[in-house]
């Protein structure tokens, strides 16, 4: 367990090495916040309500899901293909650890970093620029933290499972900026599920795409009671067993016919 | 029983597709592919015992790097059996791994962008090294390679012989009995291939390392190895010491003459038309060499013959060289 602790604190000083990025970061997410506030705005005019949301309610949906994201979201679908297409996984496959698991790691490293560096100022900066309403309900919020712990999971696995087809195809990229489209629409992070239509909304209860965003940013707006939060996390808990099926049969399958690329 | 790597009938296949030519076969492409299905490691037998040097070379694409990677544990066979450390390597690799270092001469291990002693730092939990074996047996090591003042830059400020000297390093931080050095040397200077190469001898004296090297720099496989394994075309073609290669291929020596008068080939020929030599002349640096039998009588005999009628600038007596040794063997494809 040390070794992945320690890969954690790795991706920490990574982080932490390449500065403009983090600060770029923070940047564009302030700036996404804000456009997606004067889009909301201009939407609701005088409405009070739409979809049983307020305007103060959406602008926090708003904030919160973009802040979630700094913390599930994740390029190891990239980096994986990266990895494989020139050869280095070569270097991870001579290691005592389990590649899988030690680039969820490194993913779960980058989200621990983004989530006090850049989202808790982040969400500071916002609660005084924008109107959003937090609530200091403490439940409320560790009820999130479980959900942002389980996005994160789903996410990541979400990921892997990109990341292990460049395995079988050599060339992925397309899939990989597919994946992060649908991930964006579907998990209700440019749209709220409950603004989709009735059709689309029963579709997606079955898919585990509303888990990554949409339950945890509800949960904190207080757009879901208690009940359906906790209702929420078992939904997202079941996914992330569910997934984690697939992902180990396609690994296994890929270290057979594993080639690697350039000598 | 002391056979660190035992290696029977191990086989590695690949397909090859091959693209159709022009549009319309680009567009049959689409639909079904030819490919062939290529042998990389072809049905090879070897074993090495404990503590020996062993030099794994081969043309390029001889299929020396595939076997590197199936005795690591990276790639699975596609027949036959590998037994290393007395493990599978493919189905336990996790443990099989802590007990072998690994040297990619074209790959690094350390991550880029951070500094070579945090690295360190993780591969040495990585392996769960403890504190005093990590201390006593890595800071020799440091020394020994001169990498101190290394060890607080990032990887990418490093130039390619530093970070060479900080990959073998790394290799090493769990001591394993086991080396692989897939083309260490690989775009290094003198100087960083002699340091590498004194270091090698050390700990395989002091640990009893057992060394498999693959290179394409002779003069490494001749510093470092009593025996070479010898691959072409993913068959094994020489398995033994690299002496009896070098007696056996050397074929006599080679003896180089510069005159200081313009002399015409053949001149030299009728000077010494009852030895049995052969002479080659290169035109443009006006060097006559003669190729004979490895025998003092006769070298002596074509020497005193020039030297009694032409005026000599310089003379040189070469063996041949190992280099050229593999290159006869390569051409001709057995031994």
């Amino acid at each position: 367990m040390d070794k992945y602790l320690e890969m954690i604190r790795i991706r920490f000083l990574m982080m932490l090495a390449y500065r403009t990025n983090y600060y770029t970061g923070i940047l564009i997410y302030s700036i996404n916040i804000g456009a997606y506030y004067f889009l909301w705005s201009a939407i609701y005019g005088n409405k009070e309500q739409i979809v049983g949301l307020s305007v103060t309610q959406m602008t926090t949906y708003v904030a919160v899901s973009w802040m979630a994201r700094a913390f599930y979201f994740n390029n190891l679908d990239r980096e994986m293909a990266l990895e494989i297409m020139e050869g280095k996984v070569a270097v991870e496959l001579i290691r005592p650890y389990n590649y899988l698991g030690m680039k969820v790691m490194q993913g779960l490293g980058e989200g621990i970093f983004r989530l006090f560096f850049f989202s808790a100022p982040g969400l500071i900066i916002v609660y005084f620029v924008f109107p959003v309403k937090f609530t200091w309900d403490l439940s409320v919020w560790g009820l999130f933290a479980i959900s942002i712990l389980l996005s994160f999971f789903i996410n990541t696995e979400l990921n892997l499972l990109t990341g292990i087809t460049t395995f079988f195809i050599y060339n992925n990229s397309g899939l990989i900026r597919a994946k992060r489209v649908v991930i964006d629409l579907f998990s209700g992070l440019l749209l709220p599920i409950s603004f989709f239509p009735g059709w689309a909304q029963a579709v997606m209860k079955y898919l585990p795409f509303q888990g990554i965003s949409y339950f945890p940013s509800m949960i904190v707006t207080k757009g879901f009671s208690q009940a359906q939060a906790i209702d929420a996390i078992t939904q997202q808990f079941v996914w992330v067993i569910l997934l984690f099926f697939p992902i180990q049969i396609l690994w296994s399958l890929a270290k057979k016919q594993l080639i690697i690329q350039g000598g | 029983m002391n056979n660190v790597i035992e290696v029977n009938n191990l086989r590695k296949e690949f397909k090859a597709y091959s693209s159709r030519t022009g549009l319309k076969g680009a567009f049959r492409d689409l639909l079904t592919r030819n490919y062939k299905i290529v042998p990389a490691v072809n049905d090879i037998n070897f074993s090495v015992k404990k503590g020996e040097m062993v030099g794994y070379i081969g043309e390029n694409g001889a299929g020396k790097s595939t076997t590197i990677k199936m005795l690591t544990g990276i790639l699975t066979p596609s027949s036959g059996e590998i037994v290393v450390n007395g493990m599978n390597p493919h189905k336990e690799r996790e443990k099989f791994v802590q007990t072998i270092g690994v040297v990619f001469g074209q790959r690094s291990q350390l991550w880029w962008d951070i500094a070579v002693q945090e690295s360190f730092r993780l591969l040495k939990k990585v392996y769960k090294v403890s504190d005093e074996d990590y201390n006593s047996h890595m800071s020799h090591v440091i020394h020994t390679l001169d990498i101190e003042p290394l060890l607080d830059k990032p990887v990418r400020k490093l130039s390619l012989g530093q970070r060479m000297r900080c990959e073998l390093a790394a290799a090493l931080i769990h001591n394993p009995p086991l080396l692989f050095l897939d083309e260490p040397t690989i775009g290094l200077d003198v100087l960083v291939k002699l340091k590498i190469r004194e270091f090698l001898k050390e700990i395989n004296e002091k640990y009893q390392t057992t060394i498999l090297l693959t290179t394409h720099d002779l003069t490494d496989i001749e510093a470092l190895c009593e025996r070479v394994i010898m691959l072409d075309e993913g068959k094994v073609i020489y398995d033994g010491a690299l002496k009896n290669l070098q007696e056996k291929w050397g074929e006599g020596k080679e003896i180089q003459f510069q005159f200081l008068e313009h002399v015409e080939l053949s001149a030299v020929h009728s000077l010494t038309s009852e030895i049995p030599v052969k002479w080659d002349l290169d035109e443009k640096e006006q060097i006559f060499t003669a190729t004979l039998e490895d025998n003092d009588e006769v070298i002596s005999q074509v020497i005193a013959k020039l030297v009694a009628a032409i005026k000599i600038k310089d003379i040189k007596i070469n063996e041949t060289s190992t280099e050229e040794i593999i290159r006869n063997i390569y051409e001709k494809g057995a031994v």
